[in-house]
């Protein structure tokens, strides 16, 4: 939840740059860079990469039932950054974060389990226009396979759920919502406690995919009352591999074993298996444990700061970018005003294929992102097969987005 | 201003001199590239000595995918179907005067895919009547 310490000072940007060594790189000799693509992956501070190299040159060793002092170092910086990540999030204790690969993983993990185990023939599961194939495809594939509904909630014009149509679908009595708690194209922040509230009061589950919004903003599993929660550590300042599942601790206990495999298993016979205790009945094999080490880290980093900050930092950077965005003739930006969404602008541009506005601002240093960004049924639904992303984070300047501006007026002199 | 914005990528993007479609035509072949939403008909004439006498191409996309498509309907005129088999990635490279990365490669390659996917076809559909 927001902190009540803090205010809503401004971000010291400069000084958050400093610690980011990536952002003092030139892309081609005399040509800075400036990174407008933290939706896909975020840059990482100088003490995340410190201690992802810190662990792997001080304190390697396989985590759990190790009986030497590396052994021991080692499980006890996975276990505190499990601990960090819970109350990141808010959990009631560690034990209801399931380290994953990456949000996706995390939701696949919920699918293959719970949906499994709880979906047949004849149930339905609620998922909305605006979600990444992530959270799609998992469901997709369970579906082909035992044969339940999928709907949909459909989207407005200007990019945000129909709320109405939300609680028409609800009526149909959905056994799983699923929906992403910010949009990686649109920006859009759905209203997540409400839909959560009005889906329990339906008599379903509600899993948020919140890659998008766990690293730009407060997120509180427990004012949420969310019963699934699935994130990224790349996009919040951590290394790729690593990421999360929150779950309420009583769906964990009662869903069968994800993986099978050493550490998630108490005793195994021939031909028999005893799971164990969660989290560790969901985390088979040798888990990332230096990238879980350095997410702890970065979660130190991004709490330090405050989220609430982060967040205000993003709406300062979303308001002065639609603006500008607004000035260039031909540029169309999707979703809703600035209030209602994070630091993501997608948009097209006159009658350019985004990759061609990528590739001239890519010349100039900025890096953006052009494609459908896994998200095509969102990009049919307004009918436009790609667009141009660009997407902010704590360490953005106004100024990048003044490059942008510029960038894009001298596509239109390329191909005018 | 940018290496792989040559002016004569730029000038086929807006001006093509390939466009269009046959009709009637011996064979047509389309395909397109969903992650980028690229899209691609080529249509071609054979003569009567089989070698391509009139080619046109259709679609839309990236500059890169239909300056390729432009150059390389004009490059297969006049030649041999087994001309345009053996035709590779470093000739739509070398037309198109530049060096792309993996991404953009699948951009400008896209036009050889669909008219060699067609030129086999238009082999085979001859060797079945023979």
């Amino acid at each position: 939840m927001m902190s009540a310490v803090r205010s809503a000072e401004d971000l010291d940007v400069d000084a958050i740059r400093a610690q980011f060594p990536i952002l003092q790189r030139e892309i081609r000799p005399g040509v800075p860079l400036v990174y407008l693509d933290s939706a896909a992956t975020s840059q990482k501070p100088q003490r995340v990469i410190d201690s992802l190299s810190n662990f792997l040159a001080s304190h390697n060793a396989n985590i759990h039932r190790g009986i030497h002092v590396l052994a021991e170092e080692a499980t006890q910086a996975y276990e505190d950054a499990r601990g960090k990540v819970a109350r990141l999030v808010g959990a009631a204790s560690a034990s209801e974060i399931v380290f994953t690969r990456n949000a996706t993983e995390a939701i696949n993990l919920v699918v293959a389990s719970w949906g499994r185990a709880n979906l047949g023939p004849g149930d339905r599961v609620l998922l909305t226009e605006m979600e990444h194939h992530a959270n799609l495809v998992p469901w997709y594939m369970l579906a082909d396979e035992i044969g339940f509904a999928l709907d949909f909630v459909p989207i407005t014009d200007d990019g945000r759920l129909e709320l109405e149509a939300y609680r028409r679908l609800l009526e149909k009595e959905p056994k799983v919502v699923a929906f992403s708690q910010m949009s990686n194209v649109l920006g859009t922040i759905n209203p997540a406690q409400e839909m959560t509230h009005q889906a329990h009061g339906a008599g379903a589950l509600v899993l948020i995919d919140a890659a998008q919004s766990v690293p730009h903003m407060p997120v509180d599993v427990r004012a949420l009352d969310v019963d699934f929660l699935a994130f990224s550590g790349h996009k919040m300042c951590g290394p790729t591999g690593i990421g999360a599942l929150y779950a309420r601790r009583d769906l964990l206990e009662d869903m069968p074993p994800y993986m099978g495999g050493g550490e998630m298993i108490k005793r195994v016979g021939l031909g028999t298996f005893v799971p164990n205790d969660v989290p560790h009945k969901f985390e088979a094999g040798t888990p990332a444990i230096a990238e879980a080490v350095a997410l702890g880290e970065a979660v130190d980093f991004l709490t330090e700061i405050g989220l609430d900050r982060v967040y205000a930092h993003d709406q300062a950077m979303i308001s002065y970018a639609l603006e500008r965005l607004e000035e260039v003739p031909g540029v169309h930006v999707l979703g809703p005003e600035a209030s209602q969404r994070g630091g993501v602008a997608a948009f097209t541009f006159e009658g350019l294929h985004p990759h061609d506005v990528a590739q001239i601002l890519d010349s100039q240093g900025i890096a953006v992102r052009a494609g459908h960004h896994c998200a095509m049924p969102l990009h049919e639904r307004y009918q436009i097969p790609a667009t141009t992303r660009a997407s902010f984070y704590l360490y953005s300047k106004p100024s990048e987005v003044d490059a942008l501006i510029e960038g894009l007026y001298k596509v239109k002199e390329v191909f005018g | 201003m940018d290496d792989l914005y040559r002016e004569q990528i730029i000038d086929r993007y807006k001006n093509p001199r390939m466009r269009g479609k046959l009709d009637p035509h011996d064979f047509s072949y389309q395909d397109d590239n969903p992650l980028c939403g690229d899209r691609i008909r080529v249509d071609l004439r054979l003569g009567e000595d089989g070698r391509v006498s009139e080619a046109a191409f259709s679609g839309e996309g990236c500059a890169i995918s239909q300056a390729s498509a432009d150059l390389l309907t004009e490059a297969v005129v006049g030649k041999s179907l087994d001309e345009i088999k053996a035709l590779g990635k470093e000739d739509v490279l070398e037309l198109l005067g530049i060096e792309l990365g993996p991404v953009r490669l699948k951009c400008a390659l896209l036009s050889l895919k669909v008219i060699k996917a067609g030129v086999y076809g238009v082999d085979e559909l001859e060797e079945d009547l023979a």
